[in-house]
């Protein structure tokens, strides 16, 4: 067979040529004209006007024929409905076929013909179909529900089709089942409120016996449905957990990921004191290393995912680091992920492996790939403290090779370890001083301008230094700007003497000859500083910085769950939730983990778990990007309702001081903010304009008078929290920001021992002393008490930025 | 769930388009080209994402595979339903190349429909497939309806991979065990890493639906045996038997009886097929050593001494053996001495290839080269890869043996005595590398 002929007829006048072979009387002939209808269509050309003739040659027996036709119609019908509807008898006709394939496929090119008109007639052949005797036909018959749904949802609701889909989980046959259960998720995700899968102990049986049936595929779809399962207690997550297991040595990767996330969701759920979680975490690691043995392209989906699994459970692959060592001939997308999970990995017990090879990939040639690797080493330096002092000497090492990019690189994370182990590493700042000119991207010479400003008072020549930057000062990038600014005026209040001319030149270029606010800004707020108490400058601008913390890049723990609940999926390899990606209704649903059960702490909200000091996750720097995940903690925060009064002293009432609490706490000026501004800032030293502007707002630091009081609104109402209602605000007094609280007791019985917490939050509030409620509240008495803040709290930022959660659990 | 899928050759022609779902349009076959095929630097990932379009793509040769989503599909599936349509077309005429599927694209459309359905993959057994699929046109008019029904139950069947009715007047089967050894050696002959992949490749030729029952060496049923009988020496079994890392399964195989049992047994498909997949990490007989000496004369001379030594039993013969060692860009000239086989400078590869046909085991060769180098002015210092290793030696590497492979058929009359076996095992080198 030489088919490839139908490609090259280009002539003109070919469709009029085509018109008459499709007439033809002969069969061969008429075949061969439709083979060239179906090149043109695939090459691109408008083949729609041969329509009719096309459709005559549908009535035949020749299979082979009637599937390109059927093919055809299938490209065309859209745009000719009307014509369409010709070819519905046949297709009617066809459902009747005695061949079951010849009904599998009528019913299954029919609900790809996308015309309202032609699903009238699709719903009885469609009907018999569905319970057809051929479980061909049947599990044909199943995807074309989901295909009707998508065209005509209302009508496959009227028509019964979905309890007839709902029927055929049931089915004998394991596929016609998985069919079933792929279609009833499609469309239950456009339906995300309908109980429509309805999934229960006897459905979740009947799934996971025919899991050991199906075809690889029909595995997919039955553990992605699963997922989506929320056991009842931990012994139904468990059954379920060892019921999937056996799939992880699946040669379908995509098999054993799905598996993977069952797992890793249901886990969640079983106590972590279970020999059987032990069991289960060691189990996990094995098929995870194997699927670094797929080709490429799954390395990299599985590579993506084992990052997610990593940060929500690096216990599972700690001590499989060697196996994340990349290969000279990997593609550069394994290369870059597999490096991003060895910094994960990366501990005291390995870092001496790990150092050894980041060592070589910096030789290697990829420009991106080489630039990872040296800030891996930084990274390794921040987070393993005893292999600092050999990553400092390593990325020394890296500097004398004058290799351009390599050299920037290792100076923007040499920055980053000065800031985490201050006065420790200086002896190196000639070093990279000698670097100065080779510095050509932006963010290497805002690095480099930061070290040498920071450690003025030791660099004998930093002014020379600052000066030079100076001259080209307009065509640097704001980052570099921003920096050069804040770099001189540390110069100048270290060394005031001989730098008053160069700060004044960087204030007036700053602020005169700058259109950039945020430059302007920063450069007013410098020289009023400056020009008004020098003393209180120097506190300001030379205060000691919070220390970075070690782990970096972590993805916001509310989107890590979520991810989680999507391994294997897009979302997993974007690392998005699918909203970010995906249009319209579907995926809008964001997905949870199961609430942890079990051990001593499981009344608690997750919220009181995340602050807690048993697993303190490290404070996170959200990059970019990675605050796409909604973060409505509250909802996770367990109802009320779900906690029995038996346990009177683990009550809680979460509240939200969404709205006013910002206002307020602006109007109380800012006496904390030169202190609050770097932490909330994370590792950049770079202020942006927003905060300048607060600056402007405080009117001058500490002041103490006239600050405005915002007056108290309800923040908790008192059927929400067993009878106790709160109303505050925020005020400050003599340069200390305070709580004002008015606490009623709406119960009928006496509250004592309060006692408040903090979340983490945007401004790092947090109680400066214990609440002090010293009489016991009766009922319907109400009290006021203030309670200093502090903004030495963790930070993390919020959104919206201003909210602020507070964990009051009163005591009986 | 897949949204399209596209075929392209290496000029971004299209050459097969189907699209399954309304919300890919045509310009989506275009956006692919435009983006990635004639993208100008290096693919950066198999997955783009297109104005909210995502396309997942494999090469074969010059040809590009794509699948395209506007939705959360599951991503390690699409490319999994990638890889298989290729065994599929493999299958079914040979080579992926422009020319074939040119040749074959109203095959290709008709396998597009039955395999893939509103985006979700379906059977996909060759086997399978090949029973009312074929290149002569499609059978189907002519059928009984109990063919038409053994082919549907086959298709949806539980056992989806064989059909019944399977007659060979002799019973026959091969079993390869296939291993690829990786290493990773520092210079100073450190294993930085060393693993093994193997896989089971089973050729059966049996009459009827044949219950099967592999064993091997596997640490943990020696050991469980171990315990349940009282001859065994206990030192003995133990040095014999394997620990297993990981292993997966051809879906033929009941991986709820291997969980529980760690027994491996099912009814295998016609023909050849992979049974198994498997990797080792410990005990790994690393068939060669290279030992290599590179040492820096002025700046435009390299003297380079590489030793490999065999490291099996002297009555096996390795084959095949290759040694590349990488050579400057800025190599001018070359000089090799080689004690065995033949070595050649390829100026385009940058390498010297060392070729020796066949080393026996406990042998000893060695390479010297002198590099001619010309001055350059890159300030970038030479990245020296590694020295790579190609070879091929008749044992497997990880030490795994075969211990049986029982076929039942109780209702033809043949018993497991009757059947020919035949195992060979072969250890090839996957990537063999020694950093200089």
């Amino acid at each position: 067979m030489t088919d490839s002929k139908y490609f090259t007829t280009t002539k003109k006048g070919e469709i009029f040529e085509l018109k008459a072979e499709l007439n033809s009387d002969k069969k061969e002939k008429k075949k061969e004209a439709v083979k060239k209808v179906i090149a043109s269509m695939t090459v691109g050309k408008d083949v729609s006007a041969l329509f009719p003739d096309v459709v005559n040659c549908m009535q035949t027996d020749n299979l082979e024929l009637k599937k390109l036709v059927y093919l055809y119609l299938m490209n065309y019908a859209k745009s000719q409905p009307d014509m369409a509807i010709m070819a519905v008898n046949t297709f009617v006709k066809d459902c009747e076929d005695l061949n079951p394939l010849i009904r599998a496929l009528a019913v299954r090119t029919m609900g790809c013909i996308r015309v309202d008109k032609i699903t009238e007639y699709l719903c009885e052949p469609l009907r018999k179909c569905l319970k057809d005797e051929d479980p061909y036909v049947r599990k044909t018959a199943a995807v074309c529900v989901a295909k009707l749904h998508d065209i005509n949802a209302q009508l496959v609701e009227d028509q019964g089709f979905l309890d007839t889909l709902k029927d055929l989980i049931s089915d004998s046959n394991p596929m016609v089942v998985a069919n079933a259960v792929a279609a009833l998720s499609e469309i239950a995700e456009s339906h995300p409120n309908s109980n429509l899968l309805d999934l229960n102990p006897q459905t979740i049986n009947k799934l996971l016996t025919a899991l050991n049936e199906c075809t690889e595929w029909g595995q997919i779809f039955i553990l992605d449905c699963l997922a989506s399962y929320l056991p009842r207690d931990d012994r139904e997550s468990q059954s379920i957990c060892e019921r999937v297991t056996p799939r992880l040595s699946h040669a379908n990767s995509a098999v054993v990921l799905s598996a993977v996330k069952v797992l890793m969701k249901f886990m969640e759920m079983l106590p972590k004191d279970l020999d059987y979680y032990g069991t289960l975490l060691k189990k996990l690691a094995p098929p995870l290393v194997t699927l670094l043995s797929a080709e490429p392209e799954l390395q990299y989906v599985a590579l993506r995912n084992i990052n997610l699994i990593v940060q929500k459970r690096p216990e599972i692959l700690k001590h499989e680091m060697k196996v994340f060592f990349v290969k000279y001939n990997d593609p550069i997308y394994v290369k870059l992920e597999k490096l991003d999970i060895m910094i994960r990995l990366a501990s005291q017990a390995n870092i001496a492996q790990v150092l050894a090879e980041l060592k070589e990939y910096a030789t290697e040639v990829d420009v991106d790939f080489v630039r990872k690797a040296v800030r891996a080493i930084g990274r390794c330096a921040i987070k393993v403290e005893q292999s600092a002092e050999r990553c400092v000497s390593t990325l020394l090492d890296l500097i004398q090779t004058k290799v351009n990019y390599v050299v920037q690189e290792a100076i923007v994370v040499i920055k980053d370890i000065f800031r985490k182990y201050p006065n420790k590493y200086e002896s190196v700042i000639a070093t990279l001083c000698e670097n100065l000119d080779s510095l050509d991207e932006p963010e290497a010479r805002a690095a480099m301008i930061w070290i040498v400003g920071e450690y003025a008072e030791r660099i004998d020549n930093a002014d020379e230094l600052l000066e030079s930057f100076l001259e080209g000062f307009h065509d640097e990038s704001t980052q570099v700007q921003l920096q050069l600014l804040t770099a001189i005026v540390k110069l100048f209040l270290k060394k005031p003497t001989e730098t008053q001319e160069l700060v004044q030149q960087v204030l007036s270029l700053a602020t005169q000859d700058s259109d950039n606010p945020d430059l302007r800004d920063r450069g007013y707020i410098y020289w009023r500083l400056l020009s008004t108490d020098p003393v209180a400058a120097k506190e300001v601008v030379l205060a000691e910085k919070p220390l970075i913390s070690e782990e970096t890049d972590l993805i916001e723990p509310t989107l890590l769950e979520e991810l989680i609940c999507h391994i294997g999926t897009l979302a997993s390899v974007y690392h998005k939730p699918p909203s970010a990606f995906v249009e319209g209704s579907r995926g809008v649903q964001h997905k949870r983990l199961p609430p942890r059960a079990g051990s001593g702490e499981s009344t608690e909200s997750p919220d009181v778990g995340q602050s807690g000091p048993s697993e303190a996750p490290p404070a996170v720097i959200p990059s970019q990007g990675d605050l796409l995940g909604d973060l409505l903690n509250l909802d996770l925060a367990p109802p009320t309702a779900t906690v029995p009064s038996v346990q009177p002293s683990m009550q809680m009432g979460a509240m939200d001081l969404l709205g006013g609490g910002l206002d307020s706490l602006m109007g109380a000026g800012l006496g904390a903010a030169p202190a609050a501004m770097p932490a909330s800032l994370g590792g950049a030293p770079a202020v942006g304009g927003g905060l300048g502007d607060l600056f402007d707002l405080g009117g001058g630091v500490g002041m103490p008078t006239g600050s405005y009081v915002a007056p108290k609104t309800v923040w908790l109402l008192a059927m929400k929290a067993k009878g106790l209602e709160i109303s505050g605000t925020f005020a400050r007094r003599g340069g200390i920001i305070q709580m004002d609280l008015s606490l009623t007791n709406k119960a009928m019985s006496v509250m004592t021992d309060f006692a408040i917490q903090f979340n983490r939050n945007s401004f790092g509030l947090a109680p400066a002393g214990p609440l002090q409620v010293l009489t016991p509240l009766s009922p319907n008495q109400t009290i006021d008490v203030s309670l200093p803040l502090s903004t030495s709290g963790p930070v993390m930022k919020m959104e919206p930025l201003n909210n602020l959660q507070v964990i009051y659990p009163p005591t009986k | 769930m897949i949204g399209g899928l596209f075929i392209y050759n290496h000029k971004g022609e299209v050459l097969i388009s189907r699209v399954y779902r309304d919300d890919i349009g045509r310009n989506a076959v275009d956006a692919f080209r435009v983006n990635v095929i004639h993208a100008r630097q290096q693919v950066r990932s198999p997955v783009t994402n297109i104005a909210r379009t995502s396309f997942f793509h494999v090469k074969r040769s010059n040809i590009w595979l794509a699948a395209v989503t506007k939705q959360n599909v599951n991503a390690a599936m699409v490319f999994e339903f990638l890889y298989k349509m290729c065994d599929v077309m493999t299958a079914y005429f040979g080579k992926i190349s422009e020319e074939n599927i040119k040749n074959n694209f109203v095959l290709i459309y008709e396998l597009l429909d039955e395999i893939l359905d509103f985006g979700y993959p379906q059977n996909s057994e060759t086997g399978a497939l090949k029973t009312f699929i074929t290149q002569q046109g499609i059978k189907g008019q002519h059928q009984t309806k109990e063919e038409q029904s053994q082919i549907t139950s086959q298709v949806t069947g539980q056992i989806g991979w064989r059909r019944e009715g399977i007659k060979y007047r002799r019973n026959e089967l091969f079993l390869d065990v296939l291993e690829s050894v990786n290493l990773l050696m520092s210079p100073q002959g450190q294993v930085l890493s060393a693993h093994v992949s193997g896989r089971v490749v089973m050729k059966s030729y049996l009459s009827g639906m044949p219950e099967c029952k592999f064993g091997m060496n596997d640490k943990i049923v020696i050991d469980k045996q171990g315990k349940g009988g009282t001859t065994d020496e206990p030192g003995k079994s133990g040095k014999q038997s394997i620990a297993i890392d990981d292993c997966t399964f051809h879906q033929c195989v009941r991986l709820s009886k291997f969980d529980s049992e760690r027994s491996i047994s099912f009814i295998p498909p016609d023909g050849e097929y992979e049974l198994m997949r498997y990797r080792t990490t410990k005990d790994i007989i690393l068939p060669f050593r290279v030992i290599p000496l590179v040492r820096e004369v002025g700046r435009t001379k390299l003297e380079v001494k590489v030793v490999i030594k065999s490291n099996f039993k002297p009555s096996l013969l390795a084959q095949k053996i290759e040694v590349r060692i990488p050579t400057p860009l800025n190599t001018s000239g070359v000089q090799v001495i080689c004690m065995k086989g033949k070595a050649k400078y390829k100026a385009s590869e940058n390498a010297i290839v060392w070729k020796i046909k066949r080393m026996a085991g406990m042998k000893e060769s060695q390479i010297s080269a002198e590099i001619e180098l010309l001055p350059t002015n890159d300030k970038k210092k030479w990245a020296r890869p590694p020295i790579s290793m190609n070879f091929e030696v008749p044992f497997a590497p990880s030490g795994l043996k075969v211990r049986y492979l029982k076929v039942f058929e109780s209702k033809l009359n043949y018993s497991d005595h009757d059947v020919i076996k035949w195992v060979r095992y072969i250890g090839r080198s996957g990537i063999y590398e020694t950093r200089c």
